[in-house]
């Protein structure tokens, strides 16, 4: 594998992780429980949306292939999608969003944090810029994670369960593979396992404070990376991909 | 032979669609002006990764421009050093609050939970009885406060370091 070869699929990975997470946001618009959170869910869409384009248009430039962000995006079949299967799992009730969003939030502020000092001057560009929206996505999600938890018998026993189903997703966010083996060696993307210690201690406290409990079953699923889907995956690509597949081509 | 400066005192006449009272002068979007290969190139950085404003503004600059007869002007943009609520003037600090929007202050680290919402003084009465309604607003760099005294829902232009 060739340096050129290992960053394209990180980059990949990266914007596609936004892309599929930005497009299971979007879909809340205008059914948010309250009109605030609605404005807000939508909000952090577009910044993972923006954050998308950024890293898709910088795949498309190292592949070097004629493609752009949105060939990418909008073009591709549901197996060379290589997003983690977390995000693209149902929005489910308000808990579960908020619950996958914090899994994944947490995740992505140690990430960008590193990667803004990586070797590659556009990826350090792409994270310092993502890193800012990040922060502002973690508190909001963190906050709502302890208000839901340690909040009524009801919301308490909901966003458990969002817990307990969502945990088995959570490995995948610390996949790698020979890519990353090779741009780690290069000093172009940071060590996996530093960025697991921070987000392990992050969602422990948080979790710790929510009075939530880490399930003891600890299966865990994954695929995404390697372009093998859930079942909601198809359904998701039908909705973000309609337009261009009806109309080939078609511009605003 | 047109002048940087004379580019830059068009350019302040290109307003942020989001918010038409700053030129994208004032909001410091713009990071370079420069001559090279027989054009004009238009360094901008965007204020949020996912703002839709970005490309109303690079059509507005290209078209200011060609009203003024240039017509092979480049829009390049940049990610990095990433844009802060820093760069936006004194001038657009001013522009805001006659607008009705509170200008950014100082903030606590945004990783903080439950910190408490920063004091933001209201817009119409400067009251600083002010209350955080949601973190998030209208777009992409705007929060919505409530003023306490005089009851008037105003949008604060958060603080971005």
């Amino acid at each position: 594998m060739t340096k050129n070869e290992a960053l394209f699929n990180y980059t990949l990975r990266l914007g596609d992780d936004s892309l599929i997470l930005g497009q299971r946001l979007a879909e809340w618009c205008g059914h948010g429980p309250i009109l605030e959170e609605d404005i807000a869910i939508t909000n952090i869409s577009l910044d993972l949306i923006g954050q998308a384009t950024n890293l898709l248009n910088y795949a498309a430039l190292i592949e070097n292939k004629d493609r752009n962000a949105d060939n990418i995006a909008f073009l591709r079949l549901e197996k060379e999608y290589c997003n983690i299967l977390l995000v693209e799992q149902l929005n489910g009730d308000f808990g579960d969003t908020m619950m996958r969003q914090f899994l994944f939030d947490a995740f992505r502020k140690p990430l960008f944090e590193m990667l803004q000092f990586s070797k590659d001057k556009q990826l350090a560009a792409i994270a310092e810029k993502s890193l800012k929206e990040t922060k502002y996505h973690l508190k909001h999600s963190s906050e709502w994670i302890i208000r839901l938890g340690d909040g009524t018998e009801e919301s308490h026993q909901r966003v458990q369960n969002s817990l307990t189903n969502l945990w088995r997703y959570t490995d995948e966010l610390f996949f790698t593979d020979e890519s990353d083996t090779l741009l780690g060696e290069l000093g172009i993307i940071p060590d996996f396992s530093k960025i697991k210690e921070v987000w392990s201690a992050n969602v422990t406290a948080v979790f710790e404070q929510a009075t939530l409990q880490i399930p003891a079953n600890n299966w865990q699923f994954e695929g995404g990376r390697k372009g093998r889907h859930s079942e909601h995956m198809g359904y998701l690509l039908a909705e973000l991909q309609y337009m261009q597949r009806a109309y080939p081509n078609m511009e605003w | 032979m047109v002048t940087k400066e004379e580019i830059y005192s068009w350019l302040e006449e290109v307003s942020d669609p989001e918010v038409p009272v700053l030129s994208i002068i004032d909001l410091g979007v713009v990071r370079n002006v420069s001559f090279e290969n027989n054009s004009w190139q238009i360094t901008l950085t965007p204020t949020y990764s996912g703002c839709p404003a970005m490309q109303t503004m690079e059509e507005e600059i290209l078209l200011k421009l060609k009203e003024r007869g240039l017509s092979t002007v480049k829009i390049l943009t940049t990610l990095s050093p990433a844009w802060t609520t820093d760069w936006l003037s004194e001038n657009g600090r001013k522009k805001l609050k006659a607008y009705g929007i509170a200008p950014p202050e100082d903030e606590q680290d945004k990783s903080l939970l439950f910190s408490s919402p920063t004091i933001v003084p209201c817009p119409v009465c400067n009251s600083k009885n002010t209350r955080l309604i949601s973190q998030f607003g209208s777009t992409a760099c705007k929060a919505h406060y409530q003023c306490s005294a005089c009851q008037e829902p105003f949008d604060y232009f958060k603080c971005l370091k």
